[in-house]
């Protein structure tokens, strides 16, 4: 997109801006859709309505909550340590919106397209850690420093079962490039990685047991690297008030919330882009049968961002409908389960792939 | 080289998320793992029993509403048990089954709460407000009859504050029935679900023993596998004309006596109240005057009386001592909340903070009645 715009406007600073805009956007845009979703999903799971004052079925409500969010005071306690204080929110977002830069949403439509996009998207989002551990440290609250120690172990933890899964992802493809996988899927859901890959050979069919066990581990250890129930113990409300932010007031809090609705959807991407084609359609694309070529990166956009959505409702809907597991079974399922099973599977995929 | 470490204290409450009220927990800690659980109470002190001196006998009646603000019909049922026992009165039958049908409304609506608020310590969000939906159809029949929605005020010395409305013993009947697949929904979503059974199983188990040494009862003990209920074993009222299943727990997903014991018999306690009430419905008189039994002025003899009820939480006593005038000389209160909240310390050692709020929910206090 930056090489696009760079060409179109002849400015290198105002292209890479606009680059860094759109990702920025999307992610506001997104938020404020996906709270409201989260809102009514749960609201119509439990029997009630959820917001219905503000907009059609109370579509605007989140934009009067974010003006309220806006606008409140932001006192810091006498007692935290306010450089690091001040500094943890925005150090926490700036992982997860790094992220974004090599998220392709459509073969035209991506910030910034690195050969090593996959290792370079679990190498930022790691990020965040540092700042979870400073918001909870520094906001002197030993509520904000459980949840933060729980969190740190938690997202590190969880990051070795994503990893081995997504090691055995560029076995079989053999690049770290979105973009490059997105493209191997082409053309029809036959060919997405959930279903073997591209192709027609043996190996495709023996691998789609493999492909879907990778699948459920990449997914639960995501949604524990995301912090969602049931793996929602470093901001559990019942118990640790609201984790490592519990200081946070008015906008530094809203930079938190940001962080989590963006990490919802930077995970389903990556799932999507692994075992669903990414921004591949299932089926064909309009603008091929009607021979309008430029349609095509709109209608990849629309797939990748409805897919990325579906993904996030199934995070809505385990949240509202699973209980929360403890410190140490949370541990023990990484630990005992995932990772020698991701383990195991990531050898039979080498195997396969071999073949 | 040893690391020097030091236990930190936690402060939890008493404003929490999941201290039902304004409990405050001292817990010490090494990391997650808690090692001493002070709770500390008072946030909620009334002067109940010191106010009562003051009053007359029927006046007291509003403030046992305010106690165990989730089972007030209850509350009121013990103390007019008492001041009746102490007078010698006999109230129409009539009453005495719509006393019977109210509080077991209010015991299902009580662990409706109790149950839903478990869930909600555990983290699961849904269950409770299926509950809370339904509790708030009790409650609607409660204000169909006597106009409140928590503190009613509905049971009198003597009688009822007023007759049951035309419609209640159909509406009532449609309730339970619409009742009995809620409880089925929370038992797939809850009592069933794999994570609850690994957070509830195996968690601050209550030895039998110990149960009995503290002097819990109710849901509590019988979690712990003791068949021991008032309404049973201590009849009061007409409780003697239903049948109805004394539910205990029984070690079904790990120990006798774990949290998810004391979860599961008052999930099973609200099915047997939908029984009793379904029979009080068939029996129920049709016409009588429910303040026909109504003293104009209560003066008991001198003397001393104690009553006990089974509250959804347990042995709900009443102590109280006449010299003759028409305030009480004395009300004691045995409340099964204080109890039941001495356990805390014995049950949490060892465990981890997030076990504690699965152990408090699972004793089901009510701060308005620990500090009275």
């Amino acid at each position: 997109m930056y090489e696009f715009l760079n060409e179109l406007l002849g400015n290198q600073i105002l292209a890479m801006l606009l680059t860094a805009a759109v990702p920025l956007v999307f992610i506001l845009l997104f938020t404020l859709f996906a709270v409201w979703l989260e809102r009514k999903v749960s609201a119509h799971m439990q029997d009630r309505l959820g917001p219905m004052r503000v907009g059609w079925h109370g579509s605007l409500q989140l934009i009067a909550d974010f003006l309220k969010i806006l606008q409140k005071e932001a006192p810091v306690s006498l007692e935290a340590d306010k450089p690091l204080y001040n500094f943890a929110p925005v150090l926490v977002f700036a992982g997860s919106f790094a992220a974004f830069a090599a998220i392709p949403f459509s073969s035209k439509l991506i910030g910034s397209e690195i050969e090593l996009g996959l290792f370079y998207i679990l190498a930022v989002s790691s990020f965040m850690v540092i700042g979870i551990l400073m918001a909870g440290w520094s906001s002197n609250n030993k509520y904000s420093l459980l949840g933060a120690m729980r969190s740190a172990a938690q997202i590190v933890s969880y990051e070795i079962p994503t990893a081995l899964v997504v090691l055995g992802m560029i076995m079989l493809t053999g690049t770290l490039s979105l973009t490059k996988i997105s493209e191997m899927q082409t053309s029809s859901f036959w060919n997405w990685y959930i279903l073997g890959g591209p192709g027609l050979s043996l190996s495709k069919f023996l691998l789609i047991p493999f492909m879907i066990i990778g699948f459920i581990i990449i997914y639960i250890s995501t949604l524990a690297e995301v912090n969602r129930t049931p793996f929602d113990i470093p901001e559990a409300e019942s118990e640790l008030v609201a984790g490592y932010f519990t200081e946070y007031p008015g906008i530094k809090y809203a930079m938190f919330m940001l962080t989590e609705y963006a990490n919802m959807f930077a995970v389903s991407a990556i799932v999507s882009i692994l075992f669903f084609g990414g921004y591949q359609s299932p089926v064909g694309y309009l603008g091929n049968m009607l021979g309008i070529h430029w349609m095509i990166p709109f209608e990849q956009a629309f797939w990748f961002i409805s897919k990325g959505l579906f993904f996030v409702f199934v995070q809505i809907w385990l949240r509202w409908t699973l209980p929360r597991l403890r410190v140490d079974q949370l541990m023990a399922l990484c630990w005992k389960y995932l990772i020698p099973y991701a383990f195991l599977n990531l050898i039979i995929i080498g195997i396969i792939s071999l073949l | 080289m040893a690391l020097k470490t030091e236990r930190m204290v936690l402060n939890m409450g008493p404003q929490h998320p999941s201290t039902h009220g304004v409990l405050r927990l001292e817990l010490e800690i090494e990391g997650e793992l808690v090692t001493k659980v002070t709770p500390h109470i008072g946030y909620l002190h009334r002067c109940f029993e010191k106010h009562c001196e003051a009053m007359m006998y029927n006046q007291v009646v509003p403030y046992t509403d305010r106690m165990d603000y989730l089972a007030s019909m209850y509350n009121n049922w013990g103390y007019a048990l008492a001041v009746e026992k102490l007078c010698g009165i006999q109230v129409p039958e009539r009453v005495e089954y719509i006393r019977v049908i109210m509080g077991e409304l209010q015991r299902i609506a009580s662990h409706a709460v109790a149950v839903g608020t478990f869930g909600l310590d555990i983290g699961a969000w849904t269950p409770f407000l299926y509950l809370f939906r339904d509790r708030e159809r009790i409650l609607t029949l409660f204000e169909m009859t006597c106009g409140a929605r928590l503190l009613y005020n509905y049971i009198w010395v003597g009688g009822l504050s007023h007759d049951i409305h035309p419609d209640f013993v159909r509406m009532t009947r449609e309730f339970l029935e619409s009742f009995k697949p809620t409880v089925t929904e929370v038992n797939n979503l809850l009592s069933y679900n794999k994570i609850f059974i690994e957070r509830t199983a195996n968690i601050g188990v209550l030895p039998l023993d110990t149960a009995i040494n503290y002097g819990c009862t109710g849901p509590t003990l019988r979690g712990s596998g003791l068949a021991y209920d008032l309404r049973r074993d201590d009849t009061y009222s007409i409780y003697n004309k239903f049948d109805f299943n004394v539910i205990t727990g029984q070690g079904l997903q790990g120990t006798l006596g774990d949290t998810w014991d004391r979860y599961y018999v008052r999930v099973q306690e609200m099915l047997e109240s939908v029984k009793i009430i379904e029979q009080a419905l068939d029996q129920l008189p049709a016409e009588g005057d429910v303040q026909s039994a109504i003293p104009k002025r209560i003066k008991p003899p001198k003397g001393h009386v104690y009553t006990r009820v089974e509250n959804p939480r347990g042995e709900l006593g009443y102590f109280i001592i006449s010299d003759g005038n028409t305030n009480p000389f004395r009300v004691k209160v045995r409340p099964p909340s204080f109890v039941h909240l001495e356990i805390m310390d014995d049950l949490t050692r060892g465990h981890l903070i997030s076990d504690i709020m699965a152990i408090l929910g699972s004793i089901d206090i009510v701060l308005g009645e620990v500090d009275r």
